[in-house]
């Protein structure tokens, strides 16, 4: 059987070939990565697995850098290097930094 | 090519396997992607080749010329030769 993400040869919509800049938490997650494997923590191997264990609805969801990230996070948990409470008490630190961050916007110069 | 569909990771896309391809050179030698995919080492490496198939092999609709050609690298546990020895 055909699993989900092995889509080569289907009907498709057209190719957007244009380049397009990448979000600030895109490059981060690109660093995280390059970090985890230059440090012999995890493998590109275990990254698409991991993505293609996403299942049908997260891989169709999610972005590109948004599937990187859930699978990073799902083969650190797999492997002890982080757990469910550090994951999760770091995401709502991370949430309360950007809600203090929208309740004080940078001020701008005055042009 | 083999025409095997594990459920886990696989490096061979769906559309090749089953399928006859001619091989054109190797590529490398590397750890198996598929035993590294979960956490192993993927030792003994294994060689990967490049093999060309006719778009017509693999798709029984395709429009395009007789010429048009896809490479696809593959790791050697998925060739098997053609029975008929080609």
């Amino acid at each position: 059987m055909r699993r989900h993400h092995d889509m080569g040869g289907l009907p498709a919509g057209p190719v957007e070939r244009s380049e397009h800049e990448h979000a600030p938490w895109e490059k981060k997650v690109d660093a995280i990565l390059r970090l985890l494997v230059a440090k012999k923590i995890m493998t590109l191997d275990e990254l698409r697995r991991g993505i293609e264990e996403l299942g049908p609805g997260a891989y169709d969801e999610l972005s590109y850098f948004e599937r990187w990230i859930r699978s990073i996070a799902n083969i650190l948990l797999e492997k002890g290097v982080v757990t469910v409470r550090e994951l999760a008490l770091a995401i709502e630190a991370a949430e309360a930094r950007r809600a203090a961050a929208e309740a004080c916007p940078k001020t701008v110069a005055a042009p | 090519m083999k025409a095997l569909f594990p459920p886990g990771h696989c490096r061979t896309p769906f559309y090749i396997r089953g399928k006859r391809g001619r091989i054109l050179d190797l590529v490398d030698v590397e750890p198996d992607p598929e035993e590294r995919a979960y956490g192993r080492s993927g030792l003994p490496a294994v060689p990967v080749w490049r093999v060309v198939f006719d778009q017509h092999e693999l798709w029984p609709d395709y429009r395009g010329p007789d010429r048009d050609r896809v490479v696809v690298g593959i790791f050697e546990p998925w060739l098997e030769p053609l029975e008929d020895g080609g």
